[in-house]
């Protein structure tokens, strides 16, 4: 039992004078993948189903290649912040830390991955 | 760790089932039972209320179970008219005001719970003492730096209008009840009523305080632990806009630093 009054259980540390910008962040990261996405699902169907060279190809083009660069570090800021959000809304404690940590890491691997067989691809 | 059921010692189960009266228009009412010195679990009882001697709303139908049927049932009530917020409860799966929700609104047998995910203090009694606690800490007053005027703080028509349909809050705490954001971290979130009332203060030309009121606010969880579920603005008895207000209050966080 703790011999805390209600307010100083309700103030709790005070504010953390973050949160605006992850805030504005998710906004313009919403915004950009609304615009990039729909073109680069059209590029990346397109080359489904082609030959190898064909594939190859396509995503050697420099507008394919930069736009597929800018899907995948964007897309994975914006999944590594937004799942932050949920591991916070359900998880507490140590659990909210290593879920924190797993879901930026994954991210991380993510789109580290992509980038690396994009510039073997493209180079 | 967010709790996906009860634990065992609040599991409801089903309680006494009370005698049915004579008459035609006869309706079910299912109710949550809840007393801390027996050290039973909670449970619902059943009445069975004759309509045509009770009145239009759920209150009055509550007022008559406690007067002729059952003593015991505990709940608040106060202004009869959706003033005080003291009848806040869930009523069949929606949390209102039982002194303004009218029976016919309610389909089938009615459900009667304490507002959700609160500590109950008995029966339909929800302990509200940390919601009121987080809406004293955001400061709902006139805060001001200048020296008081002779005779009043002076507000245009217009600035005036501003507040319209943010202050009638009643604060009975239905929205944030209703908010899964606050189910989950109530101990830092503010909830979506105390947001509301920051936002009150916010936009009130009187105001001095609006930079610390916003810098009280910029946290992850006190502001934006809310993802515009709605609920709030759903259930709400007084037809007000909490969600509104939470996201007019982002815009002034955003509009501060871009």
């Amino acid at each position: 039992m703790q011999y805390i009054t209600d307010r100083k259980r309700a103030v709790g540390a005070g504010a953390a004078h973050t949160g605006t910008a992850h805030h504005w962040f998710m906004t313009v990261s919403s915004v950009a993948l609304a615009v990039m996405l729909p073109v680069w699902l059209y590029l990346f169907g397109a080359a489904i189903g082609g030959t190898r060279d064909q594939v190859v190809a396509a995503f050697a083009n420099p507008f394919t290649a930069i736009l597929t660069a800018l899907v995948l570090v964007v897309s994975m800021r914006h999944f590594a912040k937004g799942s932050a959000v949920m591991v916070e809304d359900y998880a507490h404690g140590t659990a909210r830390k290593a879920g924190l940590i797993f879901v930026s890491s994954l991210a991380a691997v993510i789109a580290t991955t992509g980038l690396y067989a994009l510039i073997r691809i493209a180079l | 760790m967010v709790q996906f059921t009860l634990p065992k010692n609040s599991k409801v189960r089903t309680g006494k089932t009370w005698p049915r009266p004579e008459g035609k228009t006869i309706r079910k009412f299912q109710i949550y039972r809840w007393n801390p010195d027996d050290g039973e679990n909670p449970r619902v009882d059943t009445y069975f209320v004759d309509m045509d001697t009770c009145g239009p709303m759920v209150l009055d139908a509550l007022v008559k179970i406690k007067n002729e049927i059952d003593p015991t049932l505990t709940f608040r009530r106060s202004c009869r008219e959706g003033i005080c917020g003291s009848c806040a409860m869930n009523i069949g799966g929606i949390n209102t005001l039982a002194c303004i929700y009218g029976l016919d609104e309610v389909r089938g047998d009615v459900k009667i719970y304490p507002l959700p995910h609160m500590p109950v203090i008995k029966d339909l009694i929800p302990d509200l003492t940390h919601f009121y606690a987080q809406h004293a800490s955001i400061m709902p007053w006139l805060e001001t730096k200048t020296n008081a005027p002779a005779k009043e703080w002076r507000q245009s028509i217009e600035d005036r209008e501003k507040l319209d349909g943010v202050y009638e809050c009643v604060m009975c705490a239905c929205c944030s009840t209703s908010c899964p954001s606050y189910w989950w971290n109530s101990d830092k979130y503010l909830g979506p009523a105390a947001l509301l009332h920051a936002y009150r203060w916010m936009v009130d030309s009187r105001d001095e305080a609006t930079g610390e009121r916003l810098d009280a606010l910029e946290d992850p969880f006190k502001l934006y632990r809310c993802h515009t579920i709605m609920n709030c603005t759903k259930t709400c008895p007084k037809g007000l806009n909490p969600a509104k207000a939470i996201a007019e209050i982002k815009h002034m966080m955003v509009d501060r630093v871009v």
